[in-house]
């Protein structure tokens, strides 16, 4: 019973895309049920495009952006921290759990962290089981 | 402006319970500036119910609209093919949005999605503070433009209680200033510090809401039964 | 006389007067108003009554001032403007004047919040100073606030506090030259801890002649513990508390007699101040010290007038 999860990953063009392409360059082992979507800056990624990843079947999504004070446009990823602790505090309310989703820092030469960090989301889903939405959706 | 917030999602789910068909209801008005009940949080709000619907099999039909002010008929009288079938609207506008469209749709509940809070301004991004009260007689020109109705934990009208310390008010320093001591240093600056010697007396309450509910007339801006009868057709 | 209350004979024949803070119980029990209204008989001109304190439920100040009547012991009521309105501030006034009580104190009080009943709707229909404006017009005039005329008008001395450690400083003389202009008769003023600065309070109300026009008793607050000293420092707002007094009570050995001493102390200083004419003891809680504190201090017996 190999069901697969899903994780959905907001990259961030200059850090969190970045590390995730070097990781692959290095030939790094990360799980293969992560899902990049590549966004201009961390600073594009909306409380509504996290909780639509959820509607779609997403376990776990998470967001990478630039080291903080590093963003290539000054604070976008400040932005994207706030909209992820904003979108956790819906996932609690509605009993989906706010630990599913996880704003991350990374740069871009960082390969092993994005490998970390695909890992910690994995093993998160591990521990808390699938999303209980997929009761209705699979 | 109107200053709202988002009840918490638990209690609009509780709300909701038992209807099906559901029309999530912005105002782009006060609402969206601070950012209660706009359209960016009319998505979200309609996209939690909906994924809450999904987890619990409520099979909820969640639709979402954002009207220009919800406080005026014609533009909730505009929705009206949206609103259509719907069994309840959460009306994400102010107490007076949420009250127009409950009277222009009195067949479909209504389940308020904000808290009215005050009437005021923004602080800085994020913050806003109450300023007026709406007691229906204003006392800026004697208060050096800060009102004590609205801003004064005791509405004060003859300066500061013993609590004021170092420009904060006892009830809440940490966030909120004293109004008579910013009252005091405006008249300073002002040069109108005698006013501060004069005593206000008693208020006459009447124009406020001890008067009972307030309606305001404006006589030259009332249609006449001729020009009602011209315009009924374009309503 | 305005009311004839003993408070006003002892003020008006230039005794130093000596009032005295009476806190009601949380309870529908008079026996406590009850005791410390004997005990405390004769060793102050006027005994106040508290207005549910702190915004705290307690035995109403008009039912305690009623109790301290039946003892022999002349109340100063106090009455805020927290939980009533002009109509029931003033029924209540009528009331307490046909009970016999003659001394009021005006005040606008805590707010609710600070209470045991936070969530409780606050009135402020009116401030203190405007209550002090209704009540003399009651009196003077024998018309309540909005004209009508009374039958009879109640016969009362009529007080209010003063903070003279409250912000902006530079108007808290002017707040006083306000009460007086309302009506007040008598000024019982917030513990004073802070010498230095209540004497530039006083040289401001001096300058501008309140002196003369009112009575004015200073507050003080005899200290139990080092515990109770930090916590009105800390806590409790428009509260000076100089660092002098913390250290005394840290290192005595007895801190309440240190607290004691340091009254008494006060108490004297008070004494040469010009212009204060009394002093208003709030032994909060602590009320059986206050024989003590009186006799020491060279203030027993009190006059008879």
């Amino acid at each position: 019973m190999s069901v697969r999860m899903r994780i959905v990953g907001f990259c961030c063009n200059y850090c969190g895309y970045a590390s995730a392409d070097l990781a692959g360059l290095n030939h790094m082992e990360y799980s293969p049920d992560v899902m990049i979507i590549r966004l201009p800056c961390s600073g594009r990624v909306d409380v509504l495009h996290i909780l639509r990843a959820f509607r779609e079947g997403a376990d776990a999504v998470f967001v990478a952006g630039c080291l903080e004070g590093n963003c290539n446009y000054e604070y976008g990823n400040i932005e994207a921290k706030k909209r992820v602790e904003y979108t956790k505090r819906i996932l609690s309310e509605i009993g989906i759990g706010g630990e599913r989703v996880e704003m991350f820092n990374v740069a871009s030469n960082m390969a092993w962290k994005f490998k970390e960090i695909v890992d910690e989301m994995v093993s998160r889903v591990e521990k808390i089981g699938p999303s209980p939405l997929k009761k209705v959706t699979a | 402006m109107i200053i709202a917030e988002q009840k918490p999602l638990k209690e609009i789910i509780k709300n909701l319970e038992g209807h099906r068909k559901i029309l999530v209801a912005g105002c782009r008005s006060c609402v969206a500036i601070c950012l209660a009940g706009g359209e960016k949080e009319v998505g979200i709000i309609a996209e939690s119910l909906r994924l809450y619907s999904d987890m619990h099999d409520h099979l909820w039909e969640v639709d979402e609209i954002t009207v220009e002010r919800q406080c005026e008929k014609e533009w909730v009288k505009e929705i009206k093919k949206i609103v259509e079938g719907k069994d309840a609207i959460l009306s994400m506008a102010c107490g007076v949005g949420a009250q127009v469209m409950q009277e222009i749709y009195p067949d479909i509940r209504v389940v308020p999605g904000l808290n009215t809070s005050n009437m005021g301004a923004p602080e800085e991004q994020g913050i806003w503070r109450e300023k007026c009260a709406g007691c229906g007689d204003c006392v800026l020109h004697l208060t050096g433009g800060i009102c004590p109705i609205a801003r004064c934990s005791k509405s004060l009208l003859n300066g500061p209680c013993g609590g004021s310390q170092n420009g904060r008010c006892e009830v809440n320093p940490e966030t909120t200033p004293c109004a008579w001591d910013q009252i005091y240093h405006s008249l300073k600056r002002l040069g109108k510090l005698e006013l501060m010697e004069q005593i206000i007396p008693p208020k006459n309450w009447i124009t406020s809401h001890s008067g009972g509910p307030r309606r305001i007339v404006k006589q030259e801006a009332i249609l006449t039964a001729e020009e009602k009868a011209a315009k009924g057709g374009l309503e | 006389m305005k009311a004839g209350s003993n408070l006003e004979k002892v003020l008006e024949a230039g005794h130093f007067a000596v009032t005295v803070e009476i806190g009601p119980p949380k309870s529908a029990n008079p026996e406590s108003v009850r005791h410390h209204a004997r005990m405390l008989k004769g060793y102050a001109d006027a005994f106040n009554l508290t207005d549910n304190q702190t915004a705290i439920v307690r035995l109403s100040s008009l039912a305690s001032a009623v109790i301290c009547l039946q003892e022999g012991v002349e109340p100063v009521m106090q009455m805020t403007c927290r939980d009533r309105n002009r109509i029931a501030l003033q029924s209540d006034l009528l009331g307490a004047s046909a009970l016999g009580i003659k001394n009021v104190l005006c005040l606008t009080g805590d707010h609710q919040t600070f209470g045991n009943e936070k969530g409780a709707k606050n009135v402020y229909d009116i401030d203190s100073i405007q209550e002090l404006l209704i009540f003399k017009k009651m009196r003077d005039e024998k018309k309540i606030c909005g004209g009508e005329e009374l039958e009879e008008a109640p016969k009362v001395f009529l007080g209010a506090a003063e903070n003279p450690f409250a912000d902006p400083f530079e108007f808290r003389v002017t707040r006083l030259a306000k009460k007086v202009n309302a009506g007040a008769d008598f000024i019982q003023t917030q513990a004073i801890y802070d010498m230095e600065r209540f004497e530039k309070w006083m040289e401001g109300v001096r300058e501008r002649g309140l002196d003369k026009k009112v009575h004015i008793l200073a507050g003080v607050i005899p200290l139990k513990s080092v515990g109770a000293a930090r916590y009105m420092k800390n806590k409790v707002s428009g509260m000076i508390v100089p660092d002098s007094i913390i250290d005394r009570m840290r290192k005595a050995k007895d801190p309440k007699a240190e607290g004691v001493k340091i009254c008494i102390e006060q108490i004297e200083y008070l004494k040469t101040v010009k212009g204060v004419h009394g002093v208003h003891i709030m032994a909060i809680a602590w009320e059986e010290i206050v024989p003590e504190i009186v006799k020491q201090a060279g203030l027993y017996p009190r006059p008879s007038v």
